[in-house]
């Protein structure tokens, strides 16, 4: 230990915030100068804790179902009734389904109909949550040799989750269409009006710049396929009018309670690979 | 502050066992701290559960400056807000900023709010939690250059400012028994 006499001890004592103070404005600089180091940083502190966090979550996935089903039960004579009207009416809709495919595997059959090559995935679970107060995103497991890279999309039954934003050894990150950053271009089924999807990390997106008939509520959307290689006609949610008349999405995935998800392969590579 | 001999008296001689035992004693609010801040971020599947790190980190920061500021040393609070910078995915040096002003703050609330009850010490920490917040709020609208929802910012306010007992009663408990290097 080095002996110092008091004043000095005192005087040093006393700077120590203020240059830590002047040390974390050098990190901020630090941060906006190079964003990778960031990037790099947590991508390492995500590889270390995905094992971590996988551990934990079966547990706690348990926890939640039964926790869920002891709640379930409550209102369990009502859901039946609820189930078996919704059960009657679904049957009917798969007899016209049913009729409606035959019909037109036949049209197309008739028209020498090219089909669109169905998209590749990997399917990687989701571990944790990888947002923040001002982020929304997640964590996937991913195993040491994947073949993840940013700018893929990743689906949860068929339906939009988001984009990859960083990916690390065995972790990657999956930035969610809710995110304030997301941005993807999509297009309105009835009208076949495009717009762009903005989230707000609210739990429903924005439709900003739509072009052609004004989104309707209830509009089914889906990907435009414009950008970046997202494959076309992937679904996304509905459309909805907020009570000001800004429409806004409805996603069709559970985005708060995912537990595997898809990721689709293909797509651009990223920024650093293609620059070589 | 109380160190290993300032006070006058017999003492047994410092062995290996108890000095492992008091620097043991001595990190023990640090690794709390880490470790609960880790364990925020586990997949609870909690709605907002993002807002647990800050709070978590904010309430620690408060409560051993307060009481045990050898155990949370200026140095410390830097390299735990950097911690919750990581996990939190937020501009590298918000959370930085964030501890340690909270770290500044605590420190000139030492004199009033050092001898005072939890109940007189959860009311001096409401406006600590709620500037917080906002600070955290500030500091990552100006470094993502771009304002960000306000609900969130006061949903951390309320939350921290609620779970400090949460934390505390454990705490004060840690600071009397499990944390205190005199007692090594």
């Amino acid at each position: 230990m080095l002996r110092l006499s008091l004043p000095l001890r005192q005087a040093l004592g006393r700077l120590t915030l203020p240059v830590l103070f002047a040390a974390s404005f050098a990190v901020v600089l630090l941060g906006r100068l190079d964003l990778r180091v960031g990037d790099r940083a947590r991508a390492v502190l995500s590889d270390a804790l995905a094992p971590l966090y996988a551990l934990i979550a079966p547990p706690v996935r348990a926890l939640r179902v039964t926790a869920d089903g002891l709640v379930g039960l409550i209102g369990v004579d009502n859901d039946n009734a609820r189930l078996r009207a919704e059960n009657a009416r679904l049957r009917h809709w798969q007899a016209v389904a049913l009729a409606l495919a035959t019909q037109n595997r036949a049209l197309k059959a008739a028209l020498h109909w090219v089909p669109s090559p169905a998209p590749e995935f990997v399917t990687a679970r989701v571990v944790a949550d990888a947002g923040g107060v001002y982020v929304r995103a997640m964590l996937l497991a991913t195993g040491p040799n994947h073949f993840i890279h940013s700018g893929q999309i990743v689906l949860a039954h068929g339906a939009l989750v988001g984009r990859i934003a960083d990916v690390g050894a065995r972790s990657a990150r999956v930035l969610l269409l809710t995110d304030l950053n997301s941005r993807i271009p999509v297009l309105l089924e009835g009208g076949k009006g495009r717009a762009i999807l903005a989230g707000s990390n609210g739990p429903r997106p924005r439709l900003i710049f739509a072009t052609g008939a004004a989104p309707r509520p209830g509009e089914q959307v889906v990907t435009a396929g414009l950008a970046d290689g997202i494959p076309p006609d992937l679904p996304v949610g509905t459309v909805r009018l907020t009570a000001r008349r800004v429409p806004e999405l409805v996603p069709y995935a559970d985005l708060d309670r995912l537990e595997t998800v898809q990721v689709v392969q293909g797509g651009l590579p990223p920024p650093a690979a293609a620059a070589h | 502050m109380v160190e290993l001999g300032a006070a006058p008296g017999i003492r047994p001689r410092p062995s290996l066992w108890r000095r492992l035992d008091a620097m043991a004693r001595a990190a023990l609010p640090v690794a709390a701290t880490v470790g609960l801040l880790i364990l925020a971020g586990a997949p609870f599947g909690i709605p907002d559960q993002a807002v647990l790190g800050p709070t978590v980190a904010v309430i620690s920061v408060f409560f051993w400056t307060l009481y045990r500021p050898a155990s949370m040393p200026a140095l410390v609070v830097f390299l735990l807000g950097l911690l919750l910078d990581l996990l939190n995915w937020q501009p590298l040096g918000a959370g930085v900023l964030l501890l340690l002003t909270v770290h500044a703050v605590t420190l000139r609330l030492r004199r009033p709010l050092g001898a005072a009850g939890l109940v007189a010490v959860w009311l001096g920490f409401a406006p600590v939690a709620a500037g917080a917040a906002m600070l955290l709020w500030a500091l990552v609208s100006v470094l993502d250059l771009r304002l960000m929802p306000v609900g969130p910012a006061l949903f951390q306010a309320a939350l921290t400012a609620a779970l400090y007992p949460v934390l505390a009663i454990p705490y004060a408990h840690a600071h009397r028994g499990a944390a205190a290097p005199e007692r090594a």
